[in-house]
């Protein structure tokens, strides 16, 4: 259980990068990435008390693995993390290009 | 009045302080000339003993050093240090895995460039550590036959961050009825192509093999220069 962790840094980027004015956390979380979303809204919700942004709602967008698969030539969503097959033409694939993303994304900021 | 909030691209990592700690940190080895291997498993997967076996093996030809990172009790370390190399316990407190940032602190007065090789022994468990880089070169983890098979189905974010995996107490395997073919399957399907090894650290099966791994990316002549 590490994403109160996590949420303690995207708290920490969000005001880096947008001040105490900031409303809505934009986060990219990957399938890969190893933190879970639920678990992550409620340390959140944890983590904000008692902080500059502690109104700032958190939005997170879960981003699919994608792999470089050598069959098809180009990028392609997975059977799934436990099978890392191209879902078209099921060839194992060993380069993943998206899905390990943590990563805050945009802010939006009062004006 | 309330006016419309403009938005902010950010696209900054979530960890970017740890990732950068952990990019000066991989840059202050490389520069010393140091290897670094860490570790990952769950707790009593047998890390603590596969790492003295692993210490005691190539401290007659390399010099060898040992973070190791607990919840609590300095156990571990004093476990490493029959092995008679440099040994230090990160206490994590309650937190569940090593940050970039305890490996530099506890490296402070350390002479790296001294050394040929470190390794960072993770908290035991199979989740957090996969999201923190460590700055480390190669990180190895391990799965004991006495947990069964379908270890890798059930944490593939760690599967994913490691670079090797190391199947332990494999002098165990037939009185668990450990089914090989099933444990290489589940390993590939989540990890095409990923590097497999067995050893026992009891009785030393396969440890060659690991360190021959370990050591194969190391230049002969710095070999050539200790001691």
């Amino acid at each position: 259980m590490h994403e109160l962790s996590i949420a303690l840094s995207i708290l920490k980027v969000a005001e880096e990068e947008g001040g105490a004015g900031v409303e809505v956390i934009h986060v990219r979380v990957g399938e890969l990435s190893g933190v879970v979303k639920e678990a992550l809204l409620s340390a959140y919700e944890i983590a904000r008390e008692g902080t500059p942004l502690r109104r700032a709602r958190l939005v997170i967008e879960e981003v699919p693995v994608m792999v470089d698969c050598q069959r098809c030539k180009g990028p392609r969503r997975v059977l799934s993390i436990q099978q890392l097959r191209c879902a078209d033409c099921q060839t194992p694939a060993s380069r993943v290009l998206e899905g390990r993303d943590l990563q805050v994304a945009a802010l939006e900021v009062s004006s | 009045m309330n006016s419309t909030p403009r938005i902010v691209e950010v696209r900054k990592n979530i960890l970017k302080h740890n990732d950068e700690v952990a990019h000066a940190l991989r840059e202050r080895f490389q520069q010393a000339g140091v290897f670094v291997v860490s570790l990952v498993s769950s707790p009593g997967s047998g890390k603590t003993a596969f790492l003295e076996s692993t210490l005691t093996r190539l401290r007659p030809h390399f010099r060898v050093a040992a973070l190791v990172g607990d919840l609590a009790t300095g156990n571990d370390a004093k476990r490493l240090a029959r092995s008679q190399v440099p040994v230090r316990q990160i206490l994590t407190g309650t937190l569940c895995h090593l940050e970039a940032a305890m490996i530099e602190n506890s490296l402070t007065d350390w002479a790296l460039a001294e050394l040929d090789f470190l390794f960072i022994e993770n908290v035991g468990n199979l989740v957090c550590p996969a999201s923190y880089d460590l700055g480390e070169n190669l990180r190895a983890v391990l799965l004991s036959v006495t947990e069964g098979e379908d270890k890798p189905l059930k944490y593939p974010p760690m599967i994913h961050s490691a670079d090797v995996a190391v199947i332990t107490k494999t002098d165990l395997a037939d009185v668990v009825e450990f089914d090989w073919e099933a444990a290489f399957q589940n390993l590939q399907a989540v990890r095409p192509g990923m590097e497999v090894m067995r050893v026992s650290a009891k009785t030393g099966a396969g440890m060659e093999d690991w360190l021959k791994f370990v050591t194969g990316g190391r230049h002969p002549a710095r070999c050539a220069s200790i001691e």
